[in-house]
């Protein structure tokens, strides 16, 4: 193991690494924590200039005023209606592709490979003009399907490459079984391999939530109304409004923040799987 | 029908199996790269008729104070954001140990990844805000006079990209610490029996061993860097007078701009940063077309 476990060193070490543990996370987290006690900081405090002392009182009324009188309930929603069928889309679509280019050797498997692989680096820039025109022509411009369909197309592209990847890793003599047994492909696919791939799917739907929910650019290419636009869209124009209230601002970052946290911490172990997927041979 | 099918659906099934994904990917990914290079050569405002200008679009590039502006910020993007490759590997390797409670602290510190980016230029704005912000108060206590960041023409990129490293260090920090857990034991041990220990193990020993965990890491960092652009729009829209543009956000600003739109040299910009990007795509893509090759 690398570093030398911290139990054969001294005891001092062990002591001093021990505190030095919290301090850095305190350190490393301090943006964070710096938001989240502004965020139960009544608007009061502020406007008297009490940044760094206690709190006249915890001011849940914060997030209260944001849930009942804010757009901040509805920009959720919609995020939920981009994320969600971007999931489903993409996941769907590349248990195919990642199928076909594990399983069957073609010509131009790698190269067709290569361009799902490629195209998933592209800079968003190169992709804006021709896909906002596609999606007005396609009267989709402004709508949660407009945007999931982007989504879903391009994620296709980095989600092949896991698919792909895992299937490879799976032992070709099931399939070769099959085949001898005159098993057709399509119930190869869909009895052999696709229930061994159930932690690949939960890794990706993890991942693909939280980069989707995240998402910024494309949501304000392709939506611009309230009735429509994601939470980081609507975030970015609330803070346009609440010019130095900034409890508010500090509430909302939160309130948008929670839903992937809440799903990393759920489902800790297949994030980390599937981000990590090639970081180990 | 079901003979011909009986016979050939080996060869026919992966182009069925691929069909879907492949369509939506072509006609949303594939396509529009060309498309934007087609429009790059067109004055058009999105709506009304284009009109072909030949290279026009890259002549006043050529010309244009702030794409100076931009591709300089994104060389400083790219070159400070590769700290976050072994500022990541210094903190897995703090944090590679077993005592009590290590799960919950490594999530922790993974904790600024999975946050939007969004949420982290406000916490970043907060933290540099004038008067109260907590970086500012730091300042202001440590040399007597406070700098307000994000209204510094000198500091405005610098800031910003402090923002961008946070995430992308705990992104690395989780591809290391999985690296890290995967070394072979046994060589770690022989190493320390002949003496090795400290820089000498991790530069001899540690460090060729984490190769794939070092390569993602650069391919995410790099992509990272030149797709930056959130960061930007949010915390300062590229002011103070576009002194923090990028590129990625001065073609949107030039493509969308509120005094009319100018999709064809908002395509020009893109192809530039295109251009820029495939430098660096291709490398990747020829190393693991190498590795695919080899086995």
């Amino acid at each position: 193991m690398f570093p030398r476990p911290i139990e054969q060193t001294s005891p001092t070490t062990q002591r001093l690494y021990k505190t030095a543990l919290p301090v850095a996370l305190f350190l490393w987290l301090l943006p964070l924590i710096g938001v989240a006690v502004t965020s139960l900081r009544p608007a009061s405090d502020l406007a008297q200039g009490n940044y760094f002392g206690l709190p006249s009182h915890i001011a849940f009324e914060n997030y209260w005023q944001l849930a009942t009188e804010s757009a901040i309930p509805r920009y959720m929603v919609n995020s939920l209606w981009v994320t969600i069928p971007t999931v489903i889309g993409a996941v769907a679509l590349s248990c195919m592709t990642g199928f076909a280019l594990a399983i069957y050797r073609f010509r131009s498997n790698l190269l067709v490979f290569f361009l799902f692989v490629a195209g998933n680096f592209v800079p968003f820039q190169i992709l804006m003009v021709p896909v906002r025109d596609l999606t007005l022509q396609l009267g989709m411009y402004n709508t949660w399907y407009g945007l999931a369909l982007f989504h879903i197309a391009f994620q296709t592209g980095f989600c092949t490459l896991f698919m792909r990847n895992f299937i490879k890793s799976l032992p070709f003599e099931l399939i070769e079984a099959a085949r001898v047994e005159g098993v057709a492909e399509w119930r190869i696919f869909w009895h052999v391999v696709m229930p061994l791939m159930r932690p690949a799917i939960a890794a990706l739907s993890v991942l693909i939530f939280t980069f989707i929910w995240n998402d910024f650019f494309w949501a304000t290419v392709l939506t611009t109304s309230a009735e429509t636009q994601p939470i980081t869209a609507g975030l970015s124009s609330l803070n346009g409004q609440w010019i130095a209230q900034w409890q508010l601002v500090s509430a909302g970052s939160l309130l948008a923040a929670l839903p992937p946290v809440l799903m990393f911490f759920a489902m800790q172990k297949h994030f980390i799987a599937g981000l990590t997927l090639g970081a180990v041979k | 029908m079901s003979a011909f099918w009986k016979a050939n659906q080996r060869r026919l099934a992966p182009w069925l199996f691929l069909a879907p994904g492949a369509l939506m990917f072509a006609l949303y990914v594939i396509i529009p790269i060309f498309q934007s290079l087609w429009i790059s050569f067109y004055d058009w405002d999105g709506l009304g008729k284009a009109t072909w200008i030949g290279t026009a679009n890259y002549v006043e590039l050529v010309d244009d104070d702030s794409f100076y502006t931009s591709l300089k910020n994104n060389v400083i993007w790219l070159v400070l954001y590769m700290l976050a490759v072994p500022l990541g590997l210094l903190i897995a390797i703090f944090l590679n140990q077993t005592v009590w409670g290590m799960r919950v602290y490594k999530s922790l510190f993974f904790f600024p990844f999975v946050i939007s980016q969004v949420v982290v230029g406000l916490m970043f704005s907060w933290f540099y805000a004038p008067d109260f912000g907590l970086f500012y108060k730091l300042i202001e206590w440590s040399t007597g006079t406070g700098v307000a960041v994000l209204a510094d023409e000198r500091f405005v990129t610098y800031g910003i990209i402090a923002a961008g490293l946070w995430p992308q260090i705990a992104y690395v920090m989780i591809l290391y610490l999985t690296g890290l857990n995967n070394v072979a034991p046994d060589q770690v041990e022989a190493a320390r029996l002949d003496g090795a220990k400290g820089w000498k193990m991790l530069w001899y020993v540690i460090l060729p061993q984490l190769r794939p965990a070092t390569f993602i890491a650069v391919v995410v960092t790099v992509i990272g860097a030149l797709r930056s652009f959130d960061l930007v729009s949010i915390m300062t829209d590229g002011g103070p007078y576009g002194s923090s543009r990028v590129l990625s956000f001065f073609m949107y600003e030039q493509a969308l701009s509120e005094y009319g739109y100018r999709m064809g040299y908002g395509a020009a910009i893109a192809v530039v940063l295109f251009a820029i990007m495939m430098i660096f795509i291709s490398g990747f893509i020829w190393k693991m077309w190498r590795d695919e090759s080899e086995r």
